[in-house]
């Protein structure tokens, strides 16, 4: 607006564009191309690094293996975050996304380490809105002060959001890999980051791919997802919660698809899940979270925990099958057993899922689950070692 | 003579370029003053286009670029095996040397120089030597010997010197020949041309896996090519890796073609640790891995495929059995899309350029069974196992069909049964193989005849299953007869006993095929029993109160070998105890 080709001159820099870098960033607030817009002077350290970083070798990487407590029982229990992960949000328009990200910055922490993790949050696209609501809870909880905000609102250039998260992740591996920080990464919303992209590339007369979108997306996204991750022998990690807004609930999507493809699982939340009244509205079936294996069991959380999460997940999947078929037949078609676990199911959403705002203990969610378990005769727990079950059922099983 | 010539426009990774000599497709470049390695993939009017297999930023208009006067090629020789490449073959480890962030422009060779190998010569002076004619042997590590081969194109002649049993580092020459040509144990291959074989040769050995439902339902022979699509969260790199693991090759060649980089962590820190049932050493022993992850250059992605081949063609002509591993062909047909894109092209299909398929065909095409060239005679093969990422979990994409077309084998990953956490969640309804008549002979010589029928049986209960639950959905489960309960009951038993494997569990990760025969021979049985039982008038809940899936888990978890004598006493257990129940007098 206002730029004539007859009155303006562009200067080239000759260089590529770079982050200044240093304990200075801690507690500020930028925009979208790294100005500050916290009133204070602009960003100054002596290292700056060129914002689109490089490719991390896969030989020094380390396997993320570090259990995170985030105190969201679906998480914790049955999906849980590795430290150096990248576990993106798929949420739908309406759906509390930014309260559940807000709850896991809140509530994650390394059990056995009293540091806090680093938070870098980068916002791309968001309203002025989601913004207030944003830092009036990094505020609340005092992450404001030891963490480092990049702020692209909706109304803001799109090519600087190309930039943003790039500035973000920059931050986070300065903090991670040259100061030993654990660095949470929060980037909200991918879906306006994409539209960011499609918006120039259509700008450039690119040949456009699926649904208007890039034909590199898949590229630029890892080049962003990839950032995330451990390096051996190195004390710090960058760990990555992406918000993604699935259009229309849309899982194929091609935004949500290709991230799906390279993140190392999703949470997903549900609208029916939500008009139950549940909170966080999790629906754990289409959950996954790759690198849990590698963070829970013995001497991490507890030694039966993937044989728990896995029999929980049995349970419910076949209490939600047998929901559909009781719409067709009718309780008087169910079994008995059925019967039960249609009981189980509704256990399961009310006490285990449900939760509200109020963060729990491991072992806490684990007494959770098993209330809802012992609903069930302990012959359907085949996935469970016999004497974990009889441990906390009692020799009889639960009631059949 | 020289050739080169300016940048005079750039588009991500592809740098159109006037040159000041005539260059010709394919040719090596070396582009700007860090010299990025690219490769001619158009010329037009004056212009070419060069793809660059690194990052691009930073280059500048009217920088120079020069031609090298040769097509990709790899380093091929000892100390590949447990080695960590990307798509055009630099050495990892060496680069990771220097930080934890790739470096631009690296010009470091596949084959490091600094470690010896022993070697042992096969010719005498005087001999003749042709192409492909096994020039000695060397210990590439503790468990592998590779050959040392004539390079293939290379004209015959005869031996006037060779070096005597003893250490050599890869290039010192090993053998001069009366013309006066030297060789060392390193040949150089063009990555997109396919060595040259003797004879091909017929499919008939099964690659066998150690997985249940592929060694049982779905096989692949030596040679064959299989396909693996599936949507995100269905298990694609957990069943490649898991083939990698335990699958009956000599040599396995892992290509991460765009995707994570974490997952080439896993297979970096676990292989070592983990052991090759074939020789008892350590599985990287065997494994080449070519790394070029999602978020490494897409131009090197594309090439990445053809240098894993490459490097499988090498052990192939040695005589090996070679799998390969891609994880995955979407990855590669993306990056295609990209510099098709790049070079606006008519789009195909979804986006993808229009020649797709061929380019995929040259791919699977030099999977197979053959004599190598060159004495002794030796016969070799190459498996490909390639998973697909079709977007959005829809098989009807192009790149899916494509593949379908040129493989023989199909093993669908079904997203319902990854949510029911049924792994591996290969849709046994969905998936097919062509190979199956070929491996019959195989089959029915390892295993008898018996195999097919417990084989027909298992597939029998697990169609009906199929149109039974359908009836459910109308009538309910109280609803069916009780042979039909039973049959019901039976089909689950076969898919936690049976179809379902945990590859993260050390009893169970790998499971030899006579047990497979064992384990379907005890269902089976158990089978007969239960029908006795109901047709002498029991009922259904009779049977159902005995803990026989926990009874079968314990059994099949069991490390004795013998599963198939524990298998027949618990039958013969299970029928004293049937034949105590009353039952009403029919």
């Amino acid at each position: 607006m206002g730029l004539s080709p007859d009155r303006i001159t562009v200067w080239l820099e000759r260089d590529v564009l770079r982050i200044p870098v240093g304990d200075s960033l801690v507690g500020r607030i930028f925009d979208g191309k790294g100005e500050a817009l916290d009133g204070l002077p602009s960003n100054f350290a002596p290292l700056s690094l060129p914002v689109n970083g490089a490719p991390i070798n896969p030989i020094r990487r380390s396997s993320p293996d570090i259990y995170v407590e985030t105190g969201i029982s679906a998480l914790d229990m049955m999906n849980t975050l590795v430290r150096g992960q990248k576990l993106p949000i798929f949420s739908g328009a309406g759906l509390p996304a930014n309260e559940l990200a807000v709850q896991i910055v809140e509530g994650a922490n390394i059990p056995g380490s009293a540091d806090p993790f680093l938070v870098v949050f980068a916002a791309m696209g968001i309203t002025r809105r989601e913004a207030q609501y944003f830092m009036e809870a990094f505020r609340k909880s005092g992450a404001l002060s030891t963490g480092v905000f990049f702020l692209n609102l909706a109304s803001d250039s799109v090519v600087e959001r190309l930039l943003t998260p790039r500035l973000a992740l920059t931050a986070a591996e300065y903090f991670a890999f040259n100061r030993g920080y654990n660095v949470l990464v929060v980037m909200t919303d991918m879906l306006a980051y994409c539209d960011a992209l499609r918006e120039v590339s259509a700008a450039r007369e690119e040949v456009p791919g699926r649904r208007g979108y890039p034909g590199y997306m898949y590229s630029d996204l890892a080049e962003l997802y990839e950032r995330a991750g451990c390096v051996a022998g190195l004390p710090g990690s960058v760990t990555q919660i992406p918000i993604i807004t699935m259009p229309d609930d849309d899982m194929t999507h091609p935004v949500v698809d290709l991230s799906g493809y390279i993140t190392e699982g999703q949470i997903t939340l549900d609208r029916s899940i939500q008009e139950k009244g549940i909170y966080p509205p999790i629906d754990v079936l289409p959950c996954l979270s790759r690198l849990m294996n590698k963070g829970i069991g013995k001497g991490k959380t507890f030694p039966q925990h993937r044989a728990m999460a896995d029999q929980l997940y049995a349970c419910y999947a076949r209490a939600r099958e047998v929901e559909r078929m009781r719409l067709i037949v009718g309780d008087d078609g169910l079994t008995s057993l059925e019967r039960t676990y249609l009981t189980f199911g509704g256990m399961f959403e009310k006490n285990f899922l449900a939760q509200g705002k109020e963060g729990r203990t491991l072992a806490a969610s684990e007494k959770i689950a098993w209330k809802c378990l012992s609903v069930l005769p302990a012959s359907e727990l085949f996935k469970l070692p016999e004497s974990y079950v009889a441990e906390n059922m009692g020799r009889e099983g639960g009631r059949s | 003579m020289r050739k080169t010539g300016v940048i005079s426009g750039i588009s991500g990774p592809v740098v159109t370029v006037k040159p000041r000599q005539p260059v010709y497709m394919f040719e090596v470049t070396r582009v700007g003053s860090s010299g990025l390695l690219g490769e001619v993939i158009r010329i037009q009017k004056g212009s070419v286009y060069v793809q660059v297999y690194e990052d691009t930023s930073g280059l500048a208009y009217g920088d120079e670029v020069v031609f090298e006067d040769d097509l990709l090629s790899v380093e091929l020789g000892p100390g590949l095996l447990g080695g960590v490449f990307d798509g055009i073959g630099r050495p990892l480890r060496t680069l990771g040397e220097e930080g934890i962030f790739l470096p631009r422009g690296a010009n470091l060779p596949t084959i490091g120089s600094e470690t010896v190998y022993p070697y042992l010569p096969a010719l005498s002076p005087g001999d003749e030597v042709n192409p492909g004619d096994v020039m000695g042997r060397v210990r590439e590590n503790a468990n592998f010997t590779a050959s040392v081969m004539f390079p293939p194109g290379e004209a015959p002649g005869r031996v006037a010197w060779r070096a005597d049993e003893g250490e050599y580092s890869p290039r010192e020459a090993v053998i001069r020949l009366e013309d006066g040509r030297e060789f060392s144990m390193v040949q150089r291959w063009r990555v997109r041309i396919p060595r040259p074989v003797s004879t091909r040769l017929p499919l008939e050995v099964p690659l066998l896996t150690g997985q249940r439902i592929l060694d049982t339902l779905f096989p692949i022979p030596l040679g064959g090519a299989a396909v693996l699509p599936g949507g995100f969260g269905t298990g694609k790199t957990v069943t490649q890796q898991s083939l990698a693991k335990w699958c009956s090759a000599d040599v396995i060649i892992y290509v991460g073609c765009g995707e994570r980089g974490n997952e080439m962590t896993e297979v970096l820190e676990e292989f070592p640790e983990l052991v090759d049932p074939g020789t008892g050493g350590p599985l990287m022993n065997r494994t080449v891995l070519v790394a070029n992850t999602s978020n490494m250059p897409v131009a090197a992605r594309e090439a990445s495929i053809y240098l894993g081949m490459t490097l499988g063609e090498f052990y192939r002509d040695m005589g090996y059995n070679v799998a390969i591993m891609a994880d995955s062909t979407s990855r590669w047909a993306e990056a295609l899309r990209e510099i098709g894109g790049r070079l606006e092209e008519m789009p195909g299909e979804e986006g993808y350029p229009a020649y797709l398929g061929s380019r995929l065909a040259q791919y699977y095409e030099r999977a197979g069974r053959s004599r190598s060239l060159g004495s002794p005679g030796r016969i070799g093969s190459i498996t490909v196992v390639n998973a697909v990422s079709p977007a959005g979990g829809d098989f009807s994409e192009p790149v899916t069909q494509a593949s379908l077309r040129m493989s023989g084998a199909f093993w669908a990953l079904d997203k319902g049964l990854a949510q029911q956490r049924h792994f591996p969640a290969i849709n046994w309804r969905q998936s097919y193989t062509l190979y199956d008549e070929m491996l019959t002979p195989w089959f029915r010589e390892a295993l008898g005849e018996e195999w097919f029928s417990l084989k027909a049986f298992m597939k029998e209960v697990l169609e009906k299953e199929q149109s039974l639950l359908d009836l459910v959905q109308l009538v309910g489960r109280d609803g069916l007869s009780e042979g039909d309960k039973w049959t019901l009951f039976l089909a689950e038993l076969y898919r936690v006993l049976f179809l379902q494997q945990n590859a993260f569990s050390a009893t169970d990760a790998s499971f030899p095929l006579p047990r497979q025969r064992d384990l379907l021979l005890v269902l089976k049985e158990l089978n007969d029993l239960a029908e006795a039982f109901l047709a002498r008038g029991g009922f259904f809940e009779q049977i159902s109160e005995f803990p026989l899936r926990a009874e079968l888990l314990r059994l099949r978890e069991s490390e004795e070998e013998d599963l198939a004598g524990r298998g027949a006493e618990w039958c013969t257990n299970l029928s004293e105890k049937l034949a105590s129940l009353e039952v009403m007098a029919g």
